[in-house]
C-alpha cells in the first residue's frame, strides 16, 4: 500500500438537531474541536482546508478564505467548490487527489449552519427570490413561475412515476426506514416510528411529494480529517480509507435537467466503483442525500443497487433497512435527522462511524465497505465517495 | 403597472396569472436575453438553433452548448407537450402564497427543447405528462413579456 493512501482520521459534530446556542461559524468551530480531540491531530498539522457555504446565514465569515483566517488554518491547499449539497464528497475527490499527490498532508474539512434557528423551516416552499424582484443571470427563465425547492424534485418523481410505474407506497418505504434508524439515535430530530400510510397521508406539498417525503430543517455542523495512511498509524482512530471517488454534473437549473429520471450519480458511481475496484454488491451500508425520497431511489438505480426503473421495487423489498441487504442512512439520514441545508459532510461522517464500528445500535454488522453518495443543486452535482475498513 | 395581454388570455386562470404577474420575481433582460423577453412582448416565443451544428436549446446563451458556436433565435411554433410537472401546494413567497395550488411544468417545444412554465387554463388535476399545451404570453412592459402555457385545443 502505498503511504501516502487518503484516510480519514477524524470526524465531528457539532450540536444539533436544534442548536439554538451556536450561530453558524460556532458550527464549524464545535466540530473542528471534536474532530481534533477524535483523531488526536494537532491542529497546527492541518495543511489544507475546504469547506462551502460557511456562515451561510449569518452575516460573517461568509465565505472560504475569511473562514480560514476565522479557524487560523494555515494552508498551502484550498477547496472551496460549491456545488450544493454534494460538495463535501467532491471535496473528498480532490482532497485525496491533493494528499496522494503530495500536495498537502492533512486536510481539514468543515460545515456550520444554524439554519432552524435563523430562519425556520421554509428552505424548501419559500422560492429563491422576493416578491417583484428582478432576476439576472439563468434564474431569470425560472423566476416568474413559483416553483420551490421541493416542486423541483417532484417533477423528477413525476417522471419516474410516469416511465416505471413507481408507486408513491414505494418512495414512502424510503422515509420509513430512514425513520426506523432515527429511532436508535438519540440526536435525530424525529423517532417516532411511521408507516408507508402515515406518509402518503401527510399533506401533499409538490405533487407527487408529501411532507414526509421531505427531509427536515435543522442546525447542525461537522467537521472531517483526511489525512495520509502513514500518518494515521500514530492517531487514535483506525483510518477510513478513501478507496474512490467520483463526481459528476449533469445540469444546474431543474429545468435543465436532460433526463428527469437519472442524475450524474451512474457517472460519479462508475468512476468511484472503478478507483475502488469493488462492486455495488459488495457495499456494506450506503449513506445517500436524502433531501427527499426520489433523491435515494435516483441514487440507487444510478450507482447500480439495482436496474434503472426498479428502484421502487428494490427499496420496497426492504433492503435499505437496518438487517436488509444494504442498509441506509443508519444515523437518520437527512429525513428524521439533521439537514442543516447542505447534508454532504454528514454522509462522510456516518460512513466512517459504520467502518469504526462505532455506530452503536445502528452498527452494520461486520461493516468493511461504505458509500457515501451527495446531491447538489436540484439532482444537480452527484459526488461518490467510497471508504473502506481495510488497507486496498 | 398595466398588465396587456398578448394574444388571447381568455379563461379565469390566466386572468389571475395577469393579475399577479408585476407582483412576481421577474427577469432582468440582459445582452443574450432580451430579444426573448422583448418577443414575449410582442407574443412570440423564441428558442435558439445553431448555425453550425443544428442543435436547438433553452434557456438562450452566447454559445451553442453542442459546438460553441454563436446561436441563432427562432420562433417557436407554440405547440409542445407538458414533459414533467408538480402541483405547488405551497409556497410561502407573495404572491405564489395566495395561488396555489397552481401548476409549474417543463415543458417540451414541439421544436425540441424544454422551459419552465405555468399550464394555466385548466384544474391542476387535469395536467398530466404528454399532454399536447399551447403558449400564450402576457406583456408586463415594453420590451418584457412573459410566456406561459395552457392545454392546447382539440380539433
Amino acid at each position: 500500500m502505498d503511504p501516502r493512501t487518503p484516510v480519514i482520521v477524524g470526524i465531528g459534530l457539532s450540536d444539533g438537531p436544534v442548536a439554538t446556542h451556536l450561530d453558524a461559524v460556532q458550527h464549524h468551530v464545535v466540530a473542528l474541536r471534536r474532530a481534533l480531540e477524535d483523531s488526536g491531530v494537532r491542529k497546527a498539522d492541518i495543511d489544507g482546508y475546504c469547506c462551502a457555504g460557511a456562515g451561510k446565514s449569518t452575516s460573517d465569515p461568509d465565505d472560504l478564505a475569511p473562514m480560514a483566517e476565522y479557524l487560523g488554518i494555515e494552508h498551502r491547499w484550498l477547496d472551496g467548490t460549491m456545488v450544493g449539497g454534494s460538495s463535501f464528497e467532491f471535496f473528498a475527490q480532490h482532497a485525496a487527489a491533493a494528499i496522494r499527490d503530495g500536495q498537502c498532508d492533512t486536510v481539514l474539512m468543515t460545515y456550520g449552519s444554524d439554519l432552524l434557528s435563523r430562519q425556520g423551516r421554509t428552505l424548501g416552499s419559500k422560492g429563491h427570490f422576493g416578491r417583484s424582484s428582478r432576476v439576472p443571470g439563468p434564474a431569470q427563465y425560472e423566476a416568474p413561475y413559483g416553483n420551490v425547492l421541493i416542486g423541483a424534485y417532484a417533477m423528477a418523481a413525476q417522471r419516474h412515476m410516469h416511465e416505471y410505474g413507481t408507486t408513491p407506497e414505494q418512495l414512502a418505504e424510503i422515509a420509513v426506514a430512514v425513520r426506523e434508524h432515527a429511532a436508535l439515535n438519540p440526536d435525530a430530530l424525529y423517532r417516532d416510528p411511521i408507516t408507508v400510510d402515515d406518509v402518503v397521508s401527510s399533506r401533499m406539498i409538490a405533487d407527487p411529494l408529501h411532507k414526509l417525503d421531505c427531509c427536515v430543517i435543522s442546525d447542525g455542523g461537522g467537521a472531517v480529517i483526511m489525512t495520509t495512511a502513514e500518518r494515521a498509524r500514530d492517531l487514535r482512530q483506525p483510518p477510513a480509507f478513501v478507496l474512490g471517488t467520483g463526481g459528476a454534473q449533469t445540469h444546474w437549473q431543474i429545468s435543465e435537467m436532460p433526463d428527469f429520471t437519472a442524475t450524474g450519480a451512474a457517472a460519479a458511481g462508475a468512476e468511484a466503483f472503478r478507483q475502488a475496484r469493488v462492486t455495488p454488491a459488495d457495499i456494506d451500508t450506503v449513506q445517500l442525500y436524502d433531501s427527499f425520497t426520489i433523491t435515494v431511489l435516483l441514487l440507487l438505480e444510478d450507482l447500480g443497487f439495482c436496474p434503472k426503473g426498479e428502484g421502487g421495487r428494490f427499496v420496497a423489498s426492504g433492503a435499505l433497512r437496518l438487517g436488509g441487504k444494504l442498509p441506509l442512512n443508519t444515523d437518520g439520514g437527512g429525513l428524521s435527522c439533521t439537514h442543516p441545508g447542505m447534508r454532504g459532510i454528514f454522509l462522510l461522517i456516518e460512513a466512517v462511524r459504520q467502518l469504526r464500528g462505532q455506530a452503536g445500535p445502528a452498527q452494520v454488522p461486520g461493516a468493511s465497505l461504505a458509500l457515501a453518495c451527495g446531491s447538489g443543486g436540484w439532482l444537480s452535482c452527484i459526488g461518490t465517495t467510497i471508504l473502506g475498513r481495510d488497507a486496498p | 403597472m398595466s398588465h396587456d395581454a398578448g394574444g388571447d388570455t381568455t379563461g379565469e386562470i390566466a386572468g389571475d396569472v395577469a393579475a399577479s404577474l408585476g407582483r412576481r420575481p421577474l427577469p432582468l433582460p440582459d445582452n443574450v436575453s432580451a430579444p426573448y423577453w422583448e418577443a414575449a412582448a410582442r407574443g412570440e416565443v423564441l428558442y435558439q438553433e445553431c448555425p453550425a451544428c443544428g442543435y436547438r436549446q433553452f434557456y438562450p446563451r452566447a454559445l451553442c452548448t453542442a459546438c460553441a458556436a454563436e446561436p441563432e433565435w427562432r420562433p417557436a411554433s407554440g405547440r409542445g407537450t407538458v414533459h414533467t410537472f408538480t402541483v405547488i401546494r405551497q409556497n410561502w413567497a407573495e404572491p405564489f402564497r395566495d395561488l396555489a395550488p397552481y401548476v409549474v411544468a417543463v415543458v417540451e417545444l414541439e421544436e425540441g427543447p424544454r422551459m419552465m412554465t405555468n399550464v394555466t387554463g385548466c384544474a391542476p388535476e387535469d395536467v398530466h405528462i404528454g399532454m399536447p399545451v399551447e403558449a400564450y404570453t402576457i406583456a408586463v412592459e415594453d420590451g418584457l413579456g412573459v410566456p406561459f402555457w395552457r392545454p392546447a385545443p382539440t380539433d
